[in-house]
């Protein structure tokens, strides 16, 4: 995106020499249209045959809509859909809550260990989802083999509740880490955090307030970026929460979704659950962009 | 003039002129001594510019003073009252930064409202005091923008008012000039120095530039290496530097070479002058300072002009309005300026043979090593 509008400006500048130029900006066009077709087959052509495939029964040649109509009645879907968000929010606040004052101290006050932090963020990267959730099972097992009534045992089972596994915001906030430290670090570089922590504190405001009002408004783009990917990441993450036997939307598509008329509703409800993860994305961007760039001038 | 009746450092009549000590401060980062002893007193209502050349320690102090940073040793006091105890958010103290430091996401009339706003101040009575302290400021009418749409200069002067904006104790100004252009910076400085006075607010300028200093303040602090070497007034400071090092930082001063000829005597350029502060002992070969204006030229006979001591030849004539410094290459290769009035200048053109004439007045000497 921002390399196509890039070059437009640059080439209305130059109107001397109008012949090659032309030449050259037709080529750019050209080149322009391929790299977006291809692209555009790959993502719309699977999309659509998706699509196709939720409305056509080739058995008896008709077209329907019955999928999308079905999925809300569809056992499961509600309580899938709601223990989502209500898991991906929870990471979020917890990640949060972790990452930010954190980042901000080691900014202000510890410059060294930078280099620390980032590659300690930079580990779930390399850290397999199996290998993690083999790990995490075999923890929450211990618990599990005290007698019931400990408080381990307790914690265990807590963690494992069905209705909401707190071990999966738990495990997410690892796995979205280096996501949201990304988003958040280049948000940082993009203010001088010392001098507006020092004007807020020299006006009178204790640190907290200095935070509130001071940093983190100037971190919006860079908590949202983050938010919006570690949401994404918790709706699509399969195999931990599979593994472990719980049952957030995506396990649901899979297993529940399959079970209804000539496995139709499975691919109609990941299609809903991208146009409305698209939604969200446009939404939120739209709004911190907007918010970004400030409102109109009063004065004029 | 119906703002100033109403400016805020006004009717907290208990808050106009603090006086503020700074005593014996150190502080080191590693092995940099950034303050080794420094000692600073400012009077109620005055503006102390403290200058001295980068990395000498200026905003170090500046920063102790505000709480952002810790004194290793030393205090600093307001009105008599140690303030070593408060952290910065307690201090009343407005500050405004070299680098530009409003908040991005507020509008000039938030920014200038973000202190007042902590204050519990309500809405509309913030608006009506921001208005205020922008028209103040030169800023009329421009509330509504957001720093991005303002110059660096105006993003300055917004700074400024929302330092004012808390009816600060005292001011601090950490060099708010030095990234703007040569015609805003003079503009700006003259309104600083307005607005300092009509608050009659304690203020500490800091700078690396000594016309700055000396155009602004009442009295300038002269800083080396983390300690004080001369605090003044301006025209103290210019005619009577306590040492050389505050000679040579302070205006435009020549090195001639002399020797010391009797108790508190030197001579240089064929004459004999008093010698002020510490004179080495009698026959030591030293560097004489004398301020271009306190040089005068006569004209020389042709033929000795490479010879006999403070004989030259005119090199270069730069004119400067009224006067024109005249610079001038002494027989053993020392560059002197002199300046002298334009109607007399054009007496020496370049190429000229002319002998060095310093006013009979003490002069200060340094060993020559
Ligand atoms: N936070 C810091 N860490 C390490 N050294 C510092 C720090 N702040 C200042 N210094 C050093 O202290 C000395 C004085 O710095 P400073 O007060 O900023 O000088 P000035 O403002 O007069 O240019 C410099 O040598 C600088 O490198
Ligand atoms: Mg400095």
């Amino acid at each position: 995106m921002t390399t196509i509008s890039d070059t437009e400006p640059a080439a209305a500048v130059t109107t001397p020499a109008r012949d090659k130029r032309g030449l050259g900006l037709r080529r750019v066009r050209w080149w322009r249209v391929v790299v977006l077709g291809v692209l555009a087959v790959y993502f719309l052509v699977p999309l659509a045959s998706t699509f196709w495939f939720t409305l056509y029964t080739p058995g008896t040649h008709t077209f329907s809509l019955a999928p999308y109509g079905q999925m809300f009645s569809a056992q499961g879907f509600g309580t899938s859909v709601r223990m989502t968000v209500e898991i991906a929010l929870v990471t979020i606040v917890i990640l949060y809550l972790l990452l930010v004052p954190a980042m901000i101290a080691v900014q202000l006050r510890l410059p060294k260990l930078k280099p620390v932090l980032e590659s300690l963020a930079m580990v779930p990267l390399v850290l397999s989802p199996v290998a993690l959730v083999v790990g995490v099972q075999t923890v929450l097992g211990w618990g599990l083999d005290q007698d019931p009534g400990t408080p381990l045992f307790q914690l265990a089972a807590d963690l494992q509740n069905q209705s909401f596994p707190l071990i999966l915001p738990i495990v997410y906030v690892v796995i979205a880490l280096p996501f949201a430290y990304r988003s958040l670090e280049s948000g940082l570089r993009s203010v001088d955090l010392k001098t507006l922590v020092e004007a807020s504190r020299g006006l009178g405001a204790s640190w907290p307030v200095t935070i509130w009002r001071a940093v983190l408004p100037n971190l919006r783009s860079g908590l949202l970026s983050g938010a919006i990917l570690t949401l994404a990441l918790v709706f699509g993450e399969y195999t931990i929460s599979s593994i472990l036997q719980f049952l957030p939307f995506s396990v649901w598509i899979v297993q529940d979704g399959q079970g209804a008329t000539s496995g139709q509703l499975a691919p109609a409800v990941s299609l809903l659950s991208l146009l409305l993860s698209w939604a969200v994305l446009f939404l939120v961007s739209f709004l911190g962009g907007r918010r970004a760039v400030g409102r109109p001038d009063r004065s004029s | 003039m119906s703002v100033i009746a109403s400016a805020p450092a006004q009717d907290a009549a208990g808050t106009r002129g603090v006086s503020l000590e700074l005593s014996g401060l150190h502080r080191s980062f590693g092995a940099t001594h950034a303050l080794a002893g420094f000692d600073l007193a400012l009077a109620p209502g005055e503006l102390v510019a403290m200058l001295g050349p980068s990395g000498c320690g200026k905003t170090t102090a500046l920063r102790i003073v505000a709480g952002f940073d810790r004194p290793d040793l030393g205090a600093v006091s307001l009105d008599g009252v140690d303030l070593t105890p408060l952290p910065a958010n307690k201090r009343d103290m407005g500050m405004v930064f070299q680098s530009y430091s409003l908040f991005p996401h507020l509008t000039a009339g938030q920014n200038v409202g973000y202190g007042p706003r902590l204050r519990k101040v309500s809405a509309a009575e913030r608006d009506r005091q921001a208005e205020e302290l922008l028209e103040l400021v030169g800023m009329a009418g421009m509330a509504g923008r957001y720093p991005h749409q303002l110059s660096g200069g105006q993003q300055q002067r917004v700074a400024l008012a929302r330092a004012l904006a808390v009816r600060p104790k005292v001011l601090l100004l950490d060099e708010p000039l030095s990234a703007l252009d040569a015609k805003v910076r003079l503009q700006l400085r003259d309104e600083i120095r307005r607005i300092q006075q009509e608050f009659g607010i304690t203020t500490l300028f800091v700078t690396h530039d000594q016309e700055e200093a000396l155009s602004m303040a009442d009295r300038v602090a002269v800083m080396r290496a983390g300690k004080l070497e001369q605090c003044a007034a301006p025209a103290e400071l210019y005619d009577r530097p306590a040492t050389a090092f505050v000679a040579q930082f302070v205006g435009t001063m020549n090195h001639l070479p002399g020797q010391v000829v009797g108790a508190a005597k030197v001579r240089v350029a064929d004459r004999e002058l008093p010698v002020d502060g510490a004179c080495p002992a009698e026959g030591t070969e030293v560097n004489v300072l004398l301020r271009p204006e306190s040089l005068d030229l006569e004209p020389a006979a042709e033929a000795s002009a490479a010879g006999r001591p403070g004989e030259g030849q005119v090199m270069l004539a730069t004119f400067l309005g009224a006067t024109t410094r005249l610079t001038v290459r002494l027989g053993d290769g020392t560059e002197a300026k002199a300046d002298l009035p334009s109607h007399r200048a054009v007496e020496f053109p370049v190429g000229s043979a002319v002998r060095l004439a310093p006013a009979p007045r003490p002069v200060l000497v340094v060993e020559r090593g």
